[in-house]
């Protein structure tokens, strides 16, 4: 449904160039809902309007809905646009409009006329729950609200793809997810292709299908949600989810860490595991069949979606051969093993 | 006071709502498109035309610069071409468009710099022409500050008329002038100077209640 193929932005020229965006390609199927996370300056705003060329890319193309937005006229480019709804972080509703009138507006700039506006309009407002605010300004409302009517606004042209832009950074974390049911409904009900921006990992996790980690302007890791919050691929990715989970080693540990092991040394691993392998004893097995005996520093169990995700940061505490026997073992039972480093058996 | 002096007074409150009035009139129809263009011109607008957003600024630049006094001199020939004459009511009201235009021109383009640039976006990502983001988003969300602007533009001519009245433009500016100044008559002139103070007043007073009609922020 939208496919970016190739796509760079350079903000300026000589010596003073940004470049945001570098070759990204991007592909987000008919109905699903692609998240793409990233650190502040990463490209991420960049990237999500180029997709409705609100910021014309300055290679690549652009295609949604089978049509190439970057090869379109301004005139087509507008029409293509009725096609893509956009909300925002600070909503940007006018504030010289009611909320029907700001619900209208897309439709106004269609051409269309005021009974059938009327009969657009209503269910929508039905839709976000704000049947009771029709005429009030967006000045009377809360934030939550005020997303709402932008969520209003953005589907009344009846789009195919629904963009968001930071849409709950403003809000706090239970509007926020209030915000992410209706994105989830309103992607069930009418089958719309969602591709939101963020910088937040619970907003992914809470909604997203697939998810993109952008970096300096590069798509660096790529993958379903559930998979990602098991086993990150780039370093990044696995910052980002231990700074969700807040699991990260003792930092007493931290300090004692090597990177090589030693004579005298044994494994510090991450293990993450996910479905049958959640339940499993697994710290009994490893001391029944390899003889090593497991310290656990940290564990924490975290429901991503449909999935169960067990979490574990230990101590592998045993003679050499045996703890390496111990990480086949592990590595041969569908669990994610990360050794993070090595410490000094006696310290 | 004798009655033809109220009469005098009188003529004379109207003819300064005359020249106000008029000249505010055709500087709003003028100067609200000038200060659109100015804004919508600029750089990284959306109908950004970089040269064309200098001449115009220059131009109203120009305009605003010239002392109004110094003005409603240097363009007599002008006013005698449209107005006919140079003295009277009617030929005030030609230098206080032109002063009142580039002025108008400047507060409008102020007052649409203070919308926040992400309402454009969203209305791009609709699809709207930039014809429609200026009818349906510019002017509507700038309109507090567009009467604010006008409201001070009247207030401005207000003094501005009583100048053009110095030189034999009528209305109150020439009566304080002949009969308070010229033939010393205090009375007169306190009449004069309270009647442009209740006059301000309430454009002053009209002006505000316009604009929190107009502001839903
Ligand atoms: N209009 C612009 N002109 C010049 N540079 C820009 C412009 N917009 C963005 N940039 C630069 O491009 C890079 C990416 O910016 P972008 O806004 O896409 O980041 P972001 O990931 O959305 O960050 P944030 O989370 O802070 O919103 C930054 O280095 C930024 O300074
Ligand atoms: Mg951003």
């Amino acid at each position: 449904m939208i496919r970016l193929t190739n796509v760079s932005k350079t903000y300026g020229s000589g010596s003073g160039a940004v470049n945001a965006l570098k070759n990204i390609d991007l592909h987000v199927p008919q109905g699903s809902i692609h998240g793409v996370i990233g650190l502040s300056g990463a490209g991420k705003s960049t990237l999500i309007r180029c997709v409705n060329l609100l910021e014309r890319p300055t290679t690549g193309s652009v295609v949604v809905d089978g049509q190439e937005l970057t090869a379109l006229s301004a005139a087509q480019l507008n029409q293509a646009r009725h096609q893509i709804g956009m909300i925002f972080q600070h909503f940007n509703l006018l504030s010289s409009r009611t909320v029907f009138a700001n619900i209208a507006l897309p439709l106004e700039l269609m051409g269309m006329d005021k009974s059938e506006i009327r009969h657009r309009v209503i269910p929508l407002l039905e839709l976000t729950g704000l049947e009771d605010k029709a005429d009030k300004y967006p000045a009377e409302l809360s934030g939550g609200q005020k997303q709402r009517v932008a969520i209003a606004r953005a589907l009344a042209s009846r789009p195919k793809v629904l963009l968001c832009d930071e849409a709950t950074s403003a809000l706090d974390p239970q509007t926020t997810g209030s915000i992410l049911e209706l994105l989830q409904d309103i992607n069930r009900k009418l089958g719309l292709t969602i591709l939101l921006i963020t910088h937040e990992m619970e907003v992914v996790k809470t909604i997203c299908h697939r998810v993109g980690l952008i970096s300096a302007g590069e798509l660096v890791e790529e993958a379903d949600v559930g998979d990602f919050f098991t086993a990150p691929r780039t370093r990044l990715g696995r910052e980002f989810l231990n700074d969700f989970l807040e699991l990260e080693p003792p930092k007493a540990l931290v300090e004692r860490l090597e990177e090589m092991p030693g004579e005298h040394t044994h494994p510090v691993v991450r293990l993450a595991f996910t479905g049958d392998a959640v339940s499993t004893p697994l710290v009994s097995r490893l001391a029944r069949e390899c003889g090593v005996d497991v310290s656990i520093l940290q564990a924490k169990v975290e429901s991503i979606q449909d999935r169960t995700l067990g979490l574990m940061i230990a101590e592998l505490i045993g003679a050499s051969d045996k703890t390496r026997e111990a990480l086949s073992y592990l590595e041969n039972h569908d669990l994610h093993v990360e050794v993070l480093g090595h410490v000094q058996r006696d310290a | 006071m004798s009655s033809a002096m109220l009469n005098l007074v009188l003529k004379a409150t109207l003819d300064t709502l005359y020249m106000v009035g008029v000249s505010g009139l055709i500087a709003a129809l003028l100067g609200v498109p000038l200060g659109v263009m100015l804004f919508v011109t600029r750089p990284r607008q959306i109908l950004a035309q970089p040269l064309t957003n200098q001449v115009l600024g220059v131009i109203t630049n120009v305009g605003r610069s010239v002392p109004f006094i110094i003005l409603m001199v240097a363009i007599i020939p002008f006013t005698r071409l449209v107005a006919g004459s140079s003295i009277g009511t009617n030929a005030a009201i030609v230098p206080l468009t032109i002063a009142a235009i580039p002025f108008v021109a400047r507060l409008v383009e102020g007052a649409l710099n203070e919308i926040p640039p992400g309402l454009i976006e969203a209305a791009q990502s609709m699809g709207a022409t930039p014809y429609q983001i200026i009818t349906k988003v510019l002017l509507p969300e700038a309109k507090g500050g567009i009467i604010t602007g006008l409201t001070i533009t009247v207030v401005t001519l207000i003094s501005y008329s009583a100048m053009a009245g110095a030189v034999g433009g009528g209305g109150l500016g020439d009566l304080g002038i002949r009969y308070g100044y010229n033939r010393f008559d205090p009375m007169v002139m306190l009449i004069t100077v309270a009647i442009l103070v209740v006059m301000v007043q309430g454009f002053q007073s009209l002006g505000d209640h316009l604009v929190r009609k107009a502001d839903h922020k």
